[in-house]
Parts: structure tokens; sequence; C-alpha cells
């Protein structure tokens, strides 16, 4: 029971810095393909420093209320993933913490904030499937929801379900808003949507939603390495390094693709998933 | 009712759970079924006549017919119990008594108001309530029976009402939907009287009781008749093929949507199959049945995103998850079964709220569409949190209708049906965003927007507050009744004990979740978090106007803004949609009608 409030703790305190940390790598190497010099790596702890700092401007107080909502919800799912709780609880958790920023968005009633909410849903409605499956993926895998019976595995869940992994890192453009996939918040400024999804947030709630975002890039490379994780200690260096290969990919991945429409990225993704984690898992069901 | 629930509370917290009883004279009420069948037969004939739709007399012909021929010479089997009251019975009371006398209770006041409204349609909002008690009626006896012919006779009669309801309001379209649902579901019926006749008349078999058909020592030809009943369970529960049924169903007055999306008329398919679940496990029926069932709630989940009017979102909403339902019935495991009843329970209380509140919201705006829901938040502050939280129960994570979900793709994972646990996942991402989106609509704060006057009567918020504080008590007592209503119906059905469905440590978890997000609004309140900030309009990239609905363009006029939803009617649009999931569905079934009951001769 200690061991897992200590793991908790742990989280809820390195988390940001982590996360902070990455976004800035992030934006170091994206800097570098594009021969630029690009920030300092600590830059968003810098913005986000500012912003804390700045006056807050409202357009109503529910919308406080629904990204302070949204911080706490996400850092809750990430605590539960890392504590070793339960995965399909962990997605549950965490579309919930997706909705209520959205609800954030719409009570704006801000053009921008409602089509960017829109496209949110649609981008929700995209990786939900997925997420749901790697869930399953593992119990299939391991014969087990729990986090913590499946990083005691005796061969990495990789070889098993191999399909599922492709899926999940496809799905990763979504959810750390890169490129091609990029539609509710426009990552990329000066774009027809503004920001999106945050257009009308500012100060505070807008360093909210930027540390919300921190702590959920750690949950999903946590989830990343998920896969490579065994009993033996050894494996932690090749989740590590996964997880650093992964996250080029993203970034190299944003770089490489304008943002397509929104019904290209539901075909697209819908068929990746089927394609690779639904035959992955016809495969499992036959060899059972 | 009130006897109903009492006995029901008996049932659950007595020991002895399951009560056979056999009538000694059971000449006269049996006489009753038999005139009150005929008299259905004739009522049918008759409105049939009178409106020119002569199809539905024959299917009520045939299903009447030769269940009439058996019972008057002497070939039904006789001597077995009539009447039946377990657990899952009580269960069953528990909903239709609680949630159908507040739906009673509502619709005394929304029928004055309808047809304050609605003046050009005659008044006759008595014989509407008299229907209603009726309907209700049916439902305790068909719940509370066990000889087959008695459960064919009160399945006729909800049949029959639900076409009376439908058609209540006598236009053009009321009277077409209401022939549809009523062959639809006569023809349903039909497939019950085969199954009732295959029973008592197959010398192998000789059943003439429900109870019976799931006892172990019944042979294997018993497959048959359990077809036969699942496919008119089906109909009832307006699966696709038979799904337009209920989408027509919204053009009666909303109590009698209620009624039937939510407590009464489609959970008696769901409560058939949930019975004979045990005898499909692990056979062609009830692959087929998962597979109908999957497949209807990923295609009506598809479809509820590209409608704009409320109560059709609903009827959709109803349609897949019924699909989830009956394809956790068809796995026929135990998590199925539990995964079921729970869908059951927390569908019947969050659908009739959420219909009610639909009702009352058109009422007051005197449109239903959701569009014209934009802002609710400020125009009917307190309908619209009755509806967040009706909504929430429906899809959030901490809710019923999730929990089950997840119960449900557990059970399809254990029972390894790999195109199910496809179909749930891909279900659940276009769940997730059509409830989303209405909701995003409710909770548009619009500036310069005034509250409309809240008309709605006390008397159908004296039904509105107990179903909404359900939900939320709900979520809070899941576990003790899983652990007092459904274990109990699990050992009944399998005659052994299971392991907890869900485990305790993740029931914790649950519980900090639901707390959490009643914490959320209420440390809001005290907290005055966002209370000192400066207030500012929304960012139009253009003047804001003042209300956020106007901005002032470059040439200094001012012009109208307005975000609609998006509904992809391009993509998954009904006219696109609809009839080839129609058809899909109707191969299905014709497949395991031919192959199982074909095969059998």
């Amino acid at each position: 029971m200690t061991m897992i409030i200590f793991k908790a703790i742990l989280y809820i305190i390195l988390a940001p810095l982590i996360g902070g940390t990455l976004a800035g790598v992030d934006r170091v190497i994206s800097a570098r393909m594009q021969g630029r010099q690009g920030p300092p790596v600590f830059q968003p702890f810098y913005d986000v420093y500012k912003l804390l700092n700045k006056q807050t401007t409202v357009v109503n107080s529910i919308q406080v209320l629904f990204v302070t909502g949204y911080l706490i919800m996400t850092i809750f799912t990430g605590t539960l993933f890392f504590a070793g709780g339960d995965m399909l609880l962990v997605f549950f958790a965490l579309s919930m913490a997706e909705v209520v920023m959205v609800m954030a968005a719409f009570s704006t009633n801000g053009p921008y904030s409602i089509m960017g909410a829109q496209r949110e849903l649609l981008q929700m409605m995209c990786y939900e499937p997925m997420t749901l499956l790697v869930a399953i993926g593992f119990y299939y895998a391991n014969g087990s929801f729990m986090v913590n019976d499946l990083i005691q595995a005796k061969v990495p869940a990789i070889v098993q379900i191999p399909g599922f992994f492709i899926g999940f890192v496809f799905i990763l453009i979504i959810k750390l808003r890169k490129s091609p996939f990029d539609l509710s918040t426009s990552h990329h400024m000066h774009q027809e949507m503004v920001k999106g999804l945050t257009t009308d947030l500012s100060g505070n709630n807008l360093a909210f939603v930027e540390i919300a975002e921190w702590y959920d890039t750690v949950l999903m490379m946590g989830i990343v390495g998920m896969f490579f994780l065994t009993a033996n200690p050894i494996s932690r260096v090749w989740a590590l390094i996964a997880c650093a290969v992964v996250f080029f990919l993203e970034t190299l991945i944003d770089n490489l693709f304008p943002r397509v429409k929104y019904i290209t990225m539901l075909k697209v993704t819908w068929s990746v998933i089927l394609i690779f984690a639904g035959t992955n898992l016809l495969i499992l069901n036959v060899l059972k | 009712m009130a006897t109903a629930v009492y006995v029901a509370v008996q049932v659950l917290t007595s020991g002895d759970t399951s009560q056979f009883v056999y009538l000694e004279h059971t000449h006269i009420p049996d006489m009753i079924v038999i005139a009150g069948e005929i008299f259905l037969m004739g009522l049918v004939c008759f409105l049939s006549i009178k409106y020119k739709k002569y199809y539905a007399i024959i299917f009520s012909l045939v299903g009447t017919i030769p269940v009439l021929w058996m019972d008057l010479t002497g070939r039904a089997v006789e001597g077995n119990t009539h009447l039946r009251i377990d657990t899952f019975a009580a269960v069953m009371y528990l909903i239709v008594g609680i949630v159908g006398i507040l739906i009673c209770i509502y619709a005394s006041g929304y029928m004055k108001d309808y047809h304050h409204h609605h003046t050009d349609v005659q008044d006759r909002s008595n014989y509407f309530l008299a229907l209603m008690f009726v309907f209700l009626g049916a439902m305790f006896g068909l719940i509370s029976s066990d000889n087959l012919g008695w459960i064919y006779f009160f399945w006729e009669i909800t049949s029959v009402c639900s076409f009376l309801m439908i058609g209540y309001t006598r236009t053009q379209e009321a009277v077409d939907n209401s022939f549809r649902a009523l062959w639809m579901n006569l023809l349903g019926g039909c497939g019950f009287a085969a199954g009732l006749l295959y029973c008592n008349l197959n010398p192998e078999l000789m059943i003439s009781n429900l109870s019976q058909v799931t006892q172990s020592s019944v042979p294997a030809v018993v497959i048959v008749p359990v077809t036969l009943f699942a496919f008119a369970a089906l109909t009832k529960s307006a699966q696709f093929p038979f799904s337009r049924w209920l989408l027509g169903a919204m053009v009666a007055p909303t109590p009698s949507s209620a009624l039937l999306h939510s407590a009464t008329m489609v959970k008696i398919g769901v409560y058939m199959l949930i019975r004979v679940a045990p005898v499909m496990a692990g056979t062609l029926t009830g692959i087929m049945i998962t597979v109908i069932g999957g497949f209807t709630f990923f295609a009506a989940s598809l479809l509820a995103i590209t409608v704009s009017d409320g109560k059709k979102v609903l009827a959709y909403s109803t349609i897949s998850n019924l699909g989830l339902i009956t394809a956790c019935a068809g796995t026929g495991t135990t998590e199925g079964v539990w995964a079921a009843v729970m869908l059951v329970l927390f569908h019947a209380v969050s659908k009739s709220l959420l219909f009610q509140t639909v009702g009352d919201i058109e009422n007051c705006m005197g449109s239903r569409d959701i569009e014209d829901m934009h802002g609710l938040i400020i125009k009917l502050p307190r309908l619209a949190f009755i509806m967040i939280i009706g909504i929430c129960g429906m899809f959030m994570a901490p809710f019923g209708m999730l929990v089950s979900k997840w119960a449900a793709l557990k059970s399809f994972v254990d029972s390894g049906s790999v195109w199910l646990v496809l179909f749930l996942v891909f279900g659940s991402g276009s769940t997730l965003f059509y409830w989303a989106k209405w909701l995003g609509k409710i909770c548009t704060v619009i500036h310069q927007s005034f509250e409309l006057e809240d008309i709605t009567p006390r008397s159908e918020m004296v039904s509105i507050f107990p179903l909404t504080s359900l939900i939320v008590i709900m979520c809070f007592a899941f576990p003790w009744m899983s652990g007092h209503m459904i274990q109990p119906i699990l050992d009944e059905a399998y005659h052994t004990s299971i392991p907890d469905v869900i485990g305790g440590s993740d029931v914790i978890i649950m519980m900090i979740m639901v707390a959490m997000v009643f914490m959320i609004p209420i440390g809001s309140r005290f907290l005055s978090i966002g209370k000192n900030s400066k207030m500012t309009m929304s960012y139009v990239a253009g003047v804001n106007a003042g209300d956020d609905r106007h901005y002032i363009d470059s040439f200094g006029k001012e012009r109208a803004l307005y975000m609609s939803n998006w509904y992809m009617t391009d993509y998954f649009g009904e006219k696109k949609l609809l009839w080839p999931c129609i058809y899909v569905a109707t191969v299905l079934v014709a497949v395991m009608l031919i192959i199982v009951v074909g095969g059998a001769f």
C-alpha cells in the first residue's frame, strides 16, 4: 500500500517535469529539422510560468470549472496508471477528462472554440477504439487488466501484440496533437483554427491545460513502455529506448505531413486500427 | 403497483428466492386467457379493416389461431407451475413498478400540457392513461408467468397496447407508424407462437413452462424453440432489421415513448433473451444473436450521430443499447448475463429520465431539436442540469452504463468473440461522439440571454426528481446491487456460484471517481475559483458585438454568427446507412432461422 502511494506521489511530482522537458525537446528537434536554432529546452516551463503570472480573463465561470476539472482528472488518470490500476479504467477516466475539456470549449460559445471542440470530439471518436483495444490486447497477452500484473510478464507484450503497438503509435499522433491530425488545436500558429479548443482560454487556465497535456504525454509514454516491460529489470532500458524512438518518430511525422481533412482522419485511423489491431486480435484468438 | 414493489423487496431481502406457484383451479384464468386472445385478434382485425391495412390481420391470425387450437383441443401440456417469482422477476418488478409508476405520474401532468399545445388532436387522455395501466399490468403478468401460453397472451397484449398508444393522435403518420409497430411485433408474436407449439407438441420436449426450457436435463432439440423465442425477442427489442417501429414510435406523446423505450416494451425482449441465455451459450443461435446485437449497437450509434431531433437521438441510442444487451445475453456466459441485467437497470432509469426531460423542454421551448437546445443551461437551468445528469448517466465514466459496458467488454473477450469486441470498441467511439456533442450544446453559455419561463408542472417534477436521484444513487449502490440483485439471478440461472465480476480495488477507485465528479461543481461553488477573474467576450476574429452571437465585419455591419453541431449526414446519413443495415440484419436473422429451425427437421 505504501508502495502504491509512493509511486502515485512520484508520478504527480515528476510527470510535469518530464512532460515539460519532452515538450521542450520536441520543439528543439522540430527546429533542427527545419534548420532553425529553436528555443531552449526548458522554454515550455518559462511559458507556463509566465502564463501563471498573467491576468486571467475568462468568458464565463463555468469554463474555469471545466478546465480545473480537466487538470484534476488527467492527473488522476495518470496516477491510476502509474500506481498499477486497471487499464480499462485508466482509459475510461482518460476519456472522461477529455470530455470535460471539450465542455470547457463548448461553454465559451466562441466560433473557434466550438469548432475546435467538435473536431476534438471527432478525434476522440477516432482514437477511442484503439485505446480500448490496447487494454484488451494486454489482457490477451498476459491475462490481466491490472498494470501491476502486466509489468511482471515473462515475455514482453510486443511479441504477441505488435499490431496493437502499431495502432497505438498511430493514434498517438492524434493524442499528442501532431501534424496530420492536429485538427482541434492547430499547434502550428496562424492557421484557420486560431488555437481551436483553447482559443478562449488565457492565463491560469491556459497554463492548466498545458500542464495537463504534460501529464498526458507522460502517461502515453508509459503505455508505450508497457509493451516492452517484463519482470526482468533490463527490459526497462528497452522500454526507455522505445519511448525515445516513438517520441522522435512522432516529431518527425509532425514535420513531414500537412494537416488532413477530418473525414480522411476518420477513415485512415479506423482502417489502421481495424487492419493492424483487428488482425492481431483475430490471430491471437485463433492461437489461443 | 405498490404491491408489486413490496413483493420485489420481500423477495430480495428474504433468503428463499425461487418461488414456483402451482395454481389448482386454473380453468377460469385459462378461459380468460383464451377469451382475451380472441378479443385481441378481433380488435386487430377490426382496426386493420378500418384503416385498410389488411396485412396485419394475417400476422394476427397466423399467431393466434394455432395456439387457440392447441388450447381448445387439449393438446397443451398440463400440470406444471403457472407463476414464477424469483430474483430476476423481482428486479424486473422494481424496474416496471418504480419507473413505470413515475412515468404514469408524469403522464397525468404532461397530457394536459400536450393538449394545450396540440389543439388539433382530440383529447382522449383518459383512454391514454388507461392504456398505460393495461400495459403495465401486462408487463407484471408477463414477468410473473412461467406458463408459456400465459406469457404469449401478455406478450400479445403489450404488442396491441403499444400499437394503440403510438396511434393516439390518429394522424396519417401516426396510423402508418402504429401499423408498422403492429406488424413487426405480431410477426415476433408468430415466432413466439411457433416456439410455444413446438415446445408443447414435440414428443421429445413436452414442455409448457419457461423455467423447464432452461433446465439442464432437456434434450438438445430445445434450441429450436429457444431460437424462435429469441427471434420474437429481437422484434420486441427493436433490433435491426426490426428497428423501424421504435423510431416510428416517436410520434406518440412523450410518456408513451418513455414507457416503450425504457421500462416496458423493449425490455420484454431482452427479458426473454436473458431468461434463455444459459441455453444459448456456445450454440449457433447464441453466436447469431450476439452478432445481430453487436451489429445493431454499432450501426445505431453511427446513425445517432446524424440526427438532430432529440427524441430520435434517444430512439437510436435505445436501439443501440438494446443491441449491447442482446449481445451480452447472447454470449450466455455468466459475465454476459451480469452485464446485461446491469445494463437493463441503468438504461431503464436514465432513458426514461431523458425522454421526460426532452418532453418538458419541448413544452417550454416549443422544439425538441438539439440545435434549439443551444445555451439551455442559461435558458432553463433546472432542466438543463437534469439533462446533463441523464446524459452523463448514459456514457460518462463512473456512471452505471459505462460500468456495465466494461463488464460486457470483459465477457466478450473471455468468450473469444473477436467481432463483438471490435463492434463494441468502435461503437463506444461513436456513442461518445453523439452524446458529447449534445452535452456541449446544453453547456454552451450565451451572454445576454435570459432565462425562459419554466412551465414544467409539479406533477412532472415529482417524476423527474426521483429518477435523477436514482441515477446518482445507483452509481454509489452498484456494488450492493451486484451482490444482492444480480448475483442471485446468476445463481438461479446457472445453479453455480460465480466470482465477483468487478473486483474490490476497482470498486474503490470507481467510488473515488464518482466522488470526484460530484466534488468539482460543489468545490467550485465554495472555493470561488474564477469568480475574481476579469470577464471578457469570446474571440470571433472580429469585433464581438456583445452577445457572442453577432460580430462586426470589416464593412462595419453587424453579422449573425451561429455554430451548429456536426452531423456528417454525407457519410453516415439515415438515407445512406439505414436500409443497408436492415438488409444485412435481415440476412443474419434469416440464416439463423433457416439453419437452426430448418436443421431440426
